[in-house]
């Protein structure tokens, strides 16, 4: 259980995808103008890491590792996961339309998102167990969500800052996401001793 | 050769896999669009203006493919053209569009009125009227900085002699430009009306006649004059009610100051 937490808590504030892994950039920088769109991209994003983690991590164990074909898997791990998503998208219109209406804009968009096949293979290599490498997906999916809406907040400021003309627009959104991933290198070392 | 097979096998059937899931998910779980929404886009302008009271053209489309209630004529850029198309569209009986137009309500130019100020800031009507109500005697009145102009998405309003003018040829009667006066003087009004109230000013008139020659003293005598009960004074200041007025102009005559326009 106390590994599940560490895992999870890591998971979210040390080896955040955004902040220390730098995963899933263009989502970050492109969608976290507004609060709203940030929080429907984050659910987004939670939703797909959990689903595309609970089909992945079987699809490896099962199926690429008994027949020697781990080199296969950045193919074989996109090609489910689009389709996973694609299947999703359908099911959610068909059933949940409230819901398909909120995620609905933002799925498509991360099906290959590079923070989803990112935990997946991380997943993997980290050798963990289907029940950590949930954990993981949703700690991952939850620290996306903290930095996407930490930052909309800044730039949220920045809108109104007065910026010198040369550093307009992307890059004074690159410097303050950089200081923003610095403040969350003090969490380094912090979980371990936690529960230590 | 064998590796190759190994290899490409797997990835083939995965991928078979995958694209057949995703036919039989389509079919068997495809959301029926409205056949009809289209062909109703379709006739809409596309200017998204918001003129109908919905949020766009799709978002109007929408309102008259799911409920029937809705009326087929609430595009005004459209005209009667649009409104034809759309109820020859939706099957539903044809009714008239009343085409309308904006009106500024304000006849306070610059030999009417005068400044009490000299006005030298940020040049926008909304940030002048934060500095005790703009730069005119009037504080009703138009501020004449042009901010409906600007708002205007057909260039259809321009200021002359000190206040704003809407050209009628133009103006499509999207409404923007009433959200957008911070005296909330412009309003719809029927393009083919015969009588326009030219005056928002609701200080009492012997004030009114201080600051302004064209300013409504709100004596009355247009309600008296007006056969069908449709011109009223509130606070100060008459207002036309053009479901009720026939156009006879009776009112413009008798008006003392001349603050209705014919």
């Amino acid at each position: 259980m106390t590994k599940l937490i560490i895992i999870l808590l890591s998971a979210v504030f040390i080896n955040n995808y955004i902040l220390s892994r730098f995963l899933g950039i263009c989502p970050f920088l492109g969608v976290s103008k507004k609060l709203d769109s940030a929080t429907g991209m984050s659910f987004a994003v939670i939703f797909v890491m959990l689903i595309a983690t609970a089909v992945t991590w079987p699809i490896q164990m099962y199926l690429l590792n008994p027949f020697n074909l781990g080199y296969l898997q950045t193919i074989v791990f996109i090609l489910v996961i689009a389709t996973l998503v694609q299947l999703v998208e359908i099911i959610l219109k068909r059933y949940i339309p409230s819901l398909h209406k909120s995620l609905g804009v933002y799925l498509p968009l991360i099906t290959t998102n590079c923070a989803i096949l990112g935990v997946t293979i991380l997943n993997i290599d980290e050798g963990y167990t289907f029940a950590e490498a949930m954990v993981n997906s949703l700690g991952s999916g939850l620290g996306f969500f903290l930095a996407m809406v930490m930052f909309s907040g800044v730039r949220s400021k920045l809108e109104g800052a007065d910026i010198p003309k040369a550093f307009e627009g992307l890059p004074i959104t690159l410097v303050a996401a950089s200081i923003t991933s610095l403040s969350f290198m003090g969490f380094g070392g912090v979980i371990e001793n936690l529960f230590a | 050769m064998n590796e190759i097979l190994t290899a490409v096998i797997p990835i083939v059937i995965i991928g078979l896999v995958c694209a057949a899931v995703l036919v039989i998910a389509s079919k068997l779980m495809a959301v029926k669009e409205d056949e009809k929404f289209p062909a109703v886009r379709g006739c809409l302008p596309g200017a998204n203006c918001g003129a109908c009271g919905f949020a766009g053209c799709d978002g109007y489309a929408k309102a008259l493919c799911e409920d029937s209630s809705t009326p087929a004529n609430l595009c005004v850029p459209g005209g009667e053209s649009t409104a034809k198309q759309l109820s020859e569209a939706l099957g539903v009986e044809f009714a008239e569009v009343e085409a309308q137009v904006a009106f500024v309500h304000c006849g306070g130019d610059c030999s009417k009125t005068q400044d009490k100020v000299e006005y030298e800031g940020f040049s926008s009507c909304a940030a002048a009227n934060l500095l005790f109500g703009g730069k005119g005697a009037c504080t009703y009145g138009c501020l004449g900085m042009g901010d409906c102009a600007a708002a205007c998405p057909q260039n259809a309003i321009y200021i002359k002699n000190g206040i704003a003018v809407v050209d009628e040829e133009d103006c499509i009667g999207c409404g923007i430009c009433t959200r957008t006066c911070p005296n909330h003087l412009i309003s719809l009004v029927p393009q083919k009306r015969k009588v326009t109230m030219t005056c928002r000013n609701k200080d009492k008139g012997a004030v009114t006649r201080k600051t302004c020659s064209n300013g409504c003293i709100g004596c009355k005598k247009c309600e008296k004059s007006c056969p069908r009960d449709a011109i009223h004074v509130y606070e100060n200041v008459a207002e036309i009610d053009y479901s009720k007025c026939i156009g006879c102009k009776l009112c413009a005559k008798n008006c003392p100051v001349g603050c209705i326009e014919m």
